[in-house]
C-alpha cells in the first residue's frame, strides 16, 4: 500500500509557493476544496503533467492558481467552453473545472447545461457559497428565499437553482453533494468524478463569512460552519424518513438540503462517441481509397 | 483521439485541385489545409456554410468538430483547444462576432493562436442576415475592452478566401495572437473557381514549441530562444504548468492586477509584437497607380466593382489606379501615407457608413481630398454609381 502523506507534504508537492498567500478569507471553505483535491490527486496517483485546471472568474476560480499543473483561468462563466476544446484537444488529459455557483449556474448556466448535454468527459468541482463572493455578496441564483445580498438587500424572493438536479435531468455520468465541512466524502466524490467517464459534477457546499454568513447573521466561523451540519441530511436518509417517518420527523428535515452521490452511471462520454465516428468514416474513406487505385 | 495532420488524407478528402465552389468553403478548404483540429461554431447566415464544411470535411481528418451552444462558447472553445496545441478556428457573422469579443480578448490578453473567420453582414443587432456588408471592420480593431491591436485580413476573391485563411492560421501561429478573416456575405456566397495548393505550395507556419528547462522557462515574456517578443509556446500538457489567466500578469503568468509596471510592460509586448511588423504584414496590391493622380482604396467585396471601374476609366483616360487593401489591420499606414501624396483625391468606397475611412483620412497627407463612397443595405456599389462618383471628383 502507498504510504499517505500528511497534508503539509501534499502541499509541498501540489501548491505553486509562489502564489501564496491565498486570496482566501479566514474561515473561508474553498480553501479545504483545495486540499481534497490534492489529496485525491494523490490517492489517485495523477501525473500532474496530464492534468489540467481550468475555471472561470470568482474567488473559487482562482483555485486553479495555486496548483501545480497547468492552469486556464478564462472568463466569467465559460470555463466550460474553453474545457470542452482543450479536451477535445488532449484527450488523453485530465481536465477538471473548477467554477462557482455564480460562474457555471449564473452567467454560465447555458455551457453548464450543454456540457452536461453532452456528456463532456470533465470534472467539475462547483463550489457553492450562495453568493457571489469575488465581487461582495451580490445575489447569487443559488440564493436561499429570504436571504440578503447586497443586491437583495430586503431579502431573496427568487427560487434556488437545485444545481444536483439540473445536473441529474441532463444525463450527467456523476453528480454529487457535499458540504466541504468533512473531508471524506468530497475527496471520494472528487476521485471518483475523476475517474468518471463522461460529465462529473461535484457540488460542495462552501462558507463564506464574508460576504454571506456576516449579512445572514449566520454567526462566527465556527457557528457557521455548523450550520452546514445542522441543514443538510443524507440524501438516503431523507428518503427514509419521507417514506417511514413521523409528520414531525418529515416538517423537521423538509427544508434540509440534501447531500450525497444523486447519481453514478456508466455511459460513453462525449469523445468516446466521436471516436466512433471517426473510426467509421475513416474506415468507409480507406477502404474507398484502396478500391480506386 | 489527439488530432495530427495528415496531408494526403486532408487532400482526399478536399477533391479536385480545380474546383468551383463558394468563398465559405473556401474558407473551410483554407482551415482543414493549415491543419486545423478543432473548429467550434455556432450557426448564422451567411457564415454558416463554413462550419457545415467543416462537420462533413473535420471528423473525416480525424480533427474534432462541435457545434456549440453560442458563440461565446465557440471562442471559447477554440482558445482551450488551442492550449492543448491544436490550430483551432471557429466561423462567424456580425451578431456571433459581437459575442464573442469577449473571448477575443482573452485571447489577445492570453496570446493564444486562433482563427476567426468573420463573413461580414451589417447592423446594428440582426440587421439583413441574408445580404453582405462590411459592418465590423472597426469592431475587429477596437471591439474588445482595453487595449488591443488586430490582425484582419481581407479576401476579395473565392482563391483569396482559401489562401488568407492559411495566412491567418500562420500570422497566428507566428505572433500568437486570435487572427480575423475578414470577408463578407458576398464574397462568402459567391462562386468562383479555385485551384487547391498542393503541399509543395504551400508555406505553413507552426507556433514555436517551449523547448528550454521547465525551471528556466518564463513563459510571458520575450522568446527566450530567437530574437522575439513572441514567448515560446507551452502547450497544455507538455510539462511546463503553465498558469494562463486574463488578468494582468508578470512574466511568470501570475496575477499582477495591481501593479502599474507589470500591465504596462506586457500591454506593451502583446501590442508592439504585432505593430513592430507592420512593414513586413503590410499587404496590398497597386492597379494602375504608376501615374494615377486618382485612387480607389478598397478591400474585400468592395474592390471588385471598384477594380472594373479602374478599367472603365483608364479606357476613357481618366488617370484613376486602386489600392486594395489586403490586410486591413495592422493598418498600412506608410503605403496610404505615400500614395496619398502621389495622387490629388482618394475615394474609399465601402458598404458601410465609412469605416476604414478614418484610418485612411488619420493617416494621408492634409492635401490629399478623401471621399467615402458609402452604401448600405446589403447591396454592393454597381461600377456605374462608383463611375458616377469618380467623375463627380475629375
Ligand atoms: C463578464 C463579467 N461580468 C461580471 C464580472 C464580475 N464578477 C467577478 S466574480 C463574480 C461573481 C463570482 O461569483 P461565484 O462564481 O459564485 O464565485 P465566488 O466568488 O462566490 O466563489 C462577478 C459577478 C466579471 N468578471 N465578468
Ligand atoms: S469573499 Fe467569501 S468566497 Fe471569497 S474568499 Fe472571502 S470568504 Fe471566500
Ligand atoms: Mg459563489
Amino acid at each position: 500500500m502507498k504510504e499517505m502523506m500528511n497534508a503539509n507534504e501534499l502541499r509541498k508537492k501540489y501548491l505553486v509557493e509562489d502564489m501564496m498567500p491565498t486570496i482566501f478569507c479566514n474561515g473561508c471553505g474553498h480553501g479545504n476544496a483545495l486540499d481534497y483535491v490534492f489529496w485525491a490527486m494523490e490517492e489517485l496517483e495523477l501525473d500532474l503533467d496530464k492534468v489540467a485546471f481550468t475555471s472561470g472568474i470568482g474567488c473559487s476560480s482562482r483555485i486553479p492558481g495555486y496548483i501545480n499543473a497547468d492552469g486556464l483561468h478564462t472568463t466569467h462563466g465559460r470555463a466550460l467552453a474553453f474545457s470542452t476544446g482543450l479536451k477535445a484537444a488532449r484527450p488523453d488529459m485530465d481536465v477538471i473545472v473548477f467554477t462557482g455557483d455564480g460562474d457555471c449556474t449564473g452567467i454560465g448556466g447555458n455551457h453548464f447545461i450543454h456540457a452536461a448535454r453532452r456528456n463532456i468527459d470533465i470534472t467539475v468541482i462547483l463550489l457553492n457559497n450562495f453568493i457571489y463572493g469575488m465581487t461582495g455578496g451580490q445575489q447569487a441564483p443559488t440564493a436561499p428565499i429570504g436571504s440578503i445580498a447586497t443586491t437583495s438587500p430586503y431579502g431573496n424572493i427568487e427560487q434556488a437553482f437545485n444545481i444536483c438536479e439540473l445536473a441529474k435531468a441532463l444525463g450527467a455520468a456523476y453528480v454529487a453533494r457535499w458540504p466541504v465541512s468533512h473531508p471524506y466524502q468530497p475527496i471520494k466524490s472528487i476521485k471518483e468524478g475523476i475517474q468518471k467517464e463522461g460529465f462529473a459534477l461535484i457540488e460542495l457546499m462552501s462558507p463564506c463569512p464574508t460576504a454571506y454568513g456576516r449579512r445572514n447573521k449566520l454567526g462566527n466561523i465556527e457557528k457557521l460552519w455548523q450550520w452546514y451540519d445542522d441543514n443538510t441530511i443524507l440524501m438516503e436518509e431523507y428518503d427514509k424518513i419521507m417514506d417511514y417517518g413521523t409528520e414531525e420527523e418529515k416538517e423537521a428535515i423538509k427544508s434540509m438540503i440534501q447531500i450525497g452521490v444523486f447519481q453514478d452511471e456508466e455511459k460513453p462520454g462525449f469523445f468516446e462517441a466521436y471516436d466512433e465516428l471517426v473510426d467509421r468514416l475513416i474506415e468507409i474513406d480507406d477502404k474507398k481509397a484502396q478500391g480506386g487505385k | 483521439m489527439k488530432y495530427e495532420r495528415d496531408p494526403e488524407r486532408i487532400r482526399r478528402v478536399l477533391g479536385d485541385k480545380v474546383q468551383f465552389i463558394q468563398g465559405d468553403i473556401a474558407v473551410a478548404y483554407g482551415g482543414l489545409l493549415a491543419g486545423v483540429g478543432f473548429f467550434g461554431g455556432y450557426p448564422i447566415t451567411p457564415a454558416s456554410e463554413v462550419a457545415e464544411g467543416m462537420a462533413r470535411m473535420l471528423p473525416r481528418v480525424k480533427g474534432t468538430f462541435i457545434q456549440m451552444e453560442d458563440e461565446i462558447g465557440s471562442m471559447a472553445a477554440i482558445i482551450g483547444a488551442s492550449w492543448g496545441g491544436q490550430k483551432t478556428m471557429t466561423a462567424t457573422s456580425g451578431p456571433g462576432f459581437s459575442l464573442m469579443m469577449e473571448n477575443y480578448g482573452y485571447a489577445i490578453m492570453t496570446e493564444t493562436p486562433c482563427v476567426i473567420a468573420n463573413v461580414q453582414r451589417t447592423g446594428p443587432s440582426t440587421g439583413q442576415p441574408t445580404l453582405g456588408a462590411q459592418g465590423d471592420m472597426m469592431q475587429v480593431r477596437w471591439g474588445s475592452h482595453g487595449d488591443m491591436v488586430a490582425i484582419a485580413l481581407c479576401p476579395s476573391t473565392v482563391q483569396e478566401c482559401l489562401d488568407m485563411t492559411i495566412e491567418c492560421f500562420n500570422l497566428s501561429e507566428k505572433y500568437r495572437h486570435p487572427v480575423v478573416l475578414m470577408t463578407d456575405g458576398e464574397v462568402g456566397h459567391l462562386r468562383e473557381k479555385v485551384i487547391i495548393p498542393d503541399e509543395d505550395e504551400m508555406e505553413l507556419f507552426e507556433r514555436i514549441p517551449a523547448t528550454i528547462d521547465k525551471d528556466k522557462f518564463i513563459p510571458f515574456t520575450n522568446s527566450q530562444t530567437r530574437d522575439s517578443k513572441v514567448p515560446d509556446f507551452p502547450a497544455f500538457g507538455t510539462g511546463y504548468r503553465t498558469y494562463v489567466t486574463g488578468l494582468t500578469h508578470n512574466k511568470m503568468g501570475y496575477p499582477a492586477t495591481d501593479k502599474q509596471k507589470d500591465h504596462e510592460e506586457l500591454i506593451t509586448r502583446i501590442i508592439t509584437k504585432i505593430t513592430d511588423d507592420r512593414e513586413i504584414l503590410t499587404d496590398v496590391e497597386e492597379i494602375e497607380l504608376e501615374d494615377a493622380e486618382i485612387a480607389f482604396v478598397t478591400y474585400g467585396a468592395s474592390a471588385r466593382p471598384a477594380e472594373s471601374v479602374v478599367r472603365m476609366g483608364r479606357k476613357n483616360g481618366i488617370k484613376i489606379g486602386m489600392l486594395r487593401i489586403k490586410l486591413a489591420w495592422p493598418f498600412p499606414r506608410r503605403v496610404i501615407n505615400e500614395l496619398s501624396k502621389k495622387v490629388n483625391t482618394i475615394i474609399v468606397p465601402e458598404m458601410n457608413l465609412g469605416q476604414m475611412v478614418h484610418p485612411i483620412t488619420e493617416y494621408a497627407d492634409a492635401g490629399c481630398k478623401i471621399v467615402s463612397a458609402q452604401k448600405i443595405g446589403g447591396e454592393m456599389h454597381l461600377p456605374d454609381e462608383l463611375y458616377k462618383i469618380l467623375e463627380a471628383e475629375l
